[in-house]
């Protein structure tokens, strides 16, 4: 092996920084699965009998389902009886009224994790809706937001507040049996985020939420819901870490995003879960369902990810395109190091007139991992004149790592235009020779290099969000040189 | 400049394998502050190898011998720490970094150069303003500045990214390689009027070089011819056009 191949593998190699845990007493449920939990989660959050129903229908079915393999993903099967479904921190019972009730142990957390809670100066206009563990426990802007009309609060929250939208829309883009993972969630889903933007409002402000698994042994499954009226408009980000453990967590996300006539969602992700030490040992299993349903006319729906962390990685958030001229779009950054596994992409199902979709995916596999993109793009007999365009590429660091691409294309439409573009490229010797030769040191080069590969999908990012993001793909190769 | 205070480079017996197989064998040269050396020789002599072996290149493994830039031994330094030291290598094929543009890059380097002598990094103004200076002076548009190091740039152009990253850099010691190789004759001249613009009193060349051409317009002091990884013949510029005549056939008969 050359001398710059070791540097490379040295500069692949990292220490996670969120990964501390914090000391806050907390109620959490002994592990293993049940009706008796279901019942008890849904008693716990005085959820109306509707929403048991609708959970305990989920639990039944997923008793009976297999779990899928079809992914290019190796781990040891789940044991589902060992996880805790419920864990709340103590002091929360009877919810915070203001951020003045919130523990402080739980606010210096936030601020560790960089999300100043109380700050509102610092968040420059984004409200923070932080879910900890399975309880939401503090939102910002409240007000500003009421003023507009927006609903932005706990969907357990929403449940109790706006039980008429929830019910209408929960499951309604991805059905209770869409698939394992989702399934489990409909059953013991802790909590979430709920949005809602009335006919014609423009969001004043960036939406996001921080989730953060904290107590040991439990899998996190929250459950997001977004809904814009007609003509209406949100930007919504979320970002994830959890703390460093030797076990494997399990994380089943769903979020449903609705968007009707003249509506835009775009929805951006920095997900940086645990991946795991070096040698592969704990981390995130992150098994998330993400969809939106372009439901409205010249409506869009445009999902940005920037991923780095988990062990595992499945998710592919998806647009249905059922509105006449309606337009869907994924960009996304997975970057996998060490023995990270991702598999992961998009699909854009076309199902109305003139539908259009872009697929932008840029895979960064280093140390031994492996990444996957795995794609769909499906026009429908009725989708006159669709177009897409795909884009895919994928950077190797290092000779050890993999990277793959299953690209799905079904098209029922004579007139359907698609096009398929991949390129595979190597972060090479004589790159990082020539920046070094400019007096860069390895590890700044290997950064810019990335950020080079990504700047396509940071583009499409919030602001602030982007210079976060270019910063946490570095410190995600620290020590893969040097 | 027998002074050896004003020795810029001094390469002793030294030899260098490249995948195991040893490709310089032996060699030694002096470059002097304020001097201009062409190194010439037939294709697979291992002049490249020379130049890269100077700036570092991990697979040009010193076996033996010394390669010492202002008195200090290059050999154990990272090739950014040379670099930092003043040591500038104009690649022959310079690589693509798509993505990156090319204000970005030279921005990083002349930033790491400049902190490794304890100097603060330029202000983006000073720094557009320096580099809109030198490109304009390469016959390049800003425009250029905004585009992925080398993406899709021809063959002139990245010659003369080259020559943009010398001028802006301003090491001490710059080592052309080819630097010639696939230029047109106005590129040619271009690129040669910004070597001249860099030459001076205080900072040394080594122009790698196959041809006479590129001498025509800068004048070597001296002339190295390079075979089977040693220096064979050594000259003032007239070497240089003694060779354009006779060729490197005698070298064979030579040895």
């Amino acid at each position: 092996m050359s001398e710059s191949s070791n540097t490379i593998d040295a500069l692949v190699r990292r220490e996670y920084q969120a990964g501390f845990v914090t000391d806050i007493e907390s109620e959490t449920l002994p592990p293993g699965l049940s009706e008796a939990v279901v019942r008890y989660i849904s008693a716990r959050k005085g959820e109306p009998e509707w929403l048991l129903e609708w959970r305990l229908g989920a639990y039944k079915h997923w008793r009976s389902s297999p779990t899928p393999h079809w992914a290019q993903l190796h781990f040891p099967p789940i044991d589902f009886e060992t996880i805790s479904y419920f864990s709340a921190p103590k002091s929360q019972r009877d919810g915070p009224q203001s951020l003045n009730d919130v523990d402080p142990e739980l606010l210096r957390t936030y601020e560790k994790l960089g999300i100043p809670l109380h700050e509102q100066e610092m968040l420059a206009g984004v409200a923070v809706d932080a879910v900890f563990d399975s309880v939401s426990i503090g939102t910002t802007f409240k007000a500003k937001l009421a003023e507009a009309g927006v609903i932005f609060c706990a969907l357990s929250e929403a449940v109790q507040t706006h039980p008429e939208l929830v019910r209408k829309y929960l499951g309604s883009v991805v059905p209770v049996r869409d698939n394992f993972y989702a399934t489990l969630n409909s059953a013991v889903f802790s909590d979430g985020s709920f949005v809602y933007i009335p006919k014609g409002v423009r969001c004043p402000m960036e939406l996001s939420t921080y989730f953060r698994i904290n107590a040991q042994n439990t899998g996190q499954f929250e459950r997001t819901l977004i809904i814009a009226e007609a003509g209406a408009y949100v930007s919504y980000l979320e970002g994830c870490t959890a703390p460093q453990r030797d076990e494997n967590q399990l994380h089943a996300a769903v979020v449903e995003l609705v968007a009707l006539d003249d509506a835009q969602i775009k929805y951006s992700t920095v997900q940086n879960w645990y991946p795991g030490d070096a040698n592969g040992r704990g981390g995130i299993y992150n098994f998330v369902t993400k969809r939106g349903a372009c439901i409205g006319k010249r409506s869009k729906i445009s999902w940005t990810q920037v991923e780095t962390g988990s062990a595992i990685t499945w998710k592919y958030p998806s647009v249905v395109l059922r509105g006449d001229d309606s337009v869907g779009e994924f960009h996304s950054v997975a970057l996998t190091n060490n023995f990270q596994q991702a598999d992961t992409g998009t699909k854009m199902i076309h199902l109305g007139r003139n539908t259009r979709s872009t697929i932008l995916s840029k895979g960064i596999s280093a140390g031994r991992s492996q990444n996957s993109y795995r794609g769909l793009v499906r026009i429908a007999p009725t989708a006159e004149g669709a177009r897409n365009y795909t884009q895919c590429d994928s950077l190797l660091i290092g000779d050890r790592c993999g990277a793959h691409t299953f690209p799905y294309i079904e098209a029922s439409h004579p007139d359907a235009i698609i096009e398929h573009e991949a390129t595979t490229s190597k972060v090479g010797d004589d790159q990082l020779f020539l920046c070094q030769q400019r007096g860069i040191s390895p590890e700044h080069a290997v950064s810019m290099i990335v950020n080079g590969f990504c700047k396509e999908v940071f583009r499409e990012l919030p602001m602030e969000f982007a210079v976060e993001a270019g910063k946490l793909l570095e410190v995600s190769l620290e020590g893969a040189i040097g | 400049m027998s002074n050896p205070a004003a020795l810029l480079l001094e390469v002793a017996d030294l030899h260098v394998s490249v995948a195991g197989k040893p490709i310089l064998k032996g060699l030694n040269l002096r470059l002097a502050v304020g001097e201009v050396a062409a190194i010439m020789g037939p294709n697979g002599s291992g002049k490249s190898t020379l130049a890269n072996v100077i700036a570092g290149r991990p697979d040009c493994v010193v076996t033996r011998g010394s390669l010492r830039y202002l008195g200090t031994s290059l050999t154990d330094l990272a090739p950014e720490l040379r670099a930092r030291l003043g040591v500038f290598l104009a690649f022959q094929y310079p690589v693509e970094i798509p993505g990156v543009s090319n204000m970005e890059f030279l921005k990083a380097a002349l930033d790491s150069q400049r902190s490794a002598r304890n100097e603060a990094p330029l202000s983006a103004v000073e720094f557009m303003k320096a580099a809109r200076a030198v490109a304009s002076a390469l016959d390049l548009n800003a425009e250029f500045l905004k585009r992925g190091v080398n993406e899709g740039f021809s063959g002139g152009e990245k010659k003369r990214n080259e020559i943009l990253q010398l001028l802006l850099l301003g090491p001490k010691l710059a080592i052309l390689d080819e630097t010639d190789s696939g230029l047109d004759i106005d590129a040619l001249q271009t690129v040669a009027a910004g070597i001249n613009r860099f030459r001076g009193p205080d900072n040394g060349i080594l122009l790698v070089t196959h041809y006479q051409r590129l001498l025509d317009h800068i004048k070597p002091d001296s002339v190295h011819v390079l075979a089977d990884g040693r220096i064979v013949k050594s000259g003032d510029s007239g070497l240089a056009l003694w060779l354009e005549e006779n060729g490197y056939g005698w070298i064979t008969n030579a040895a």
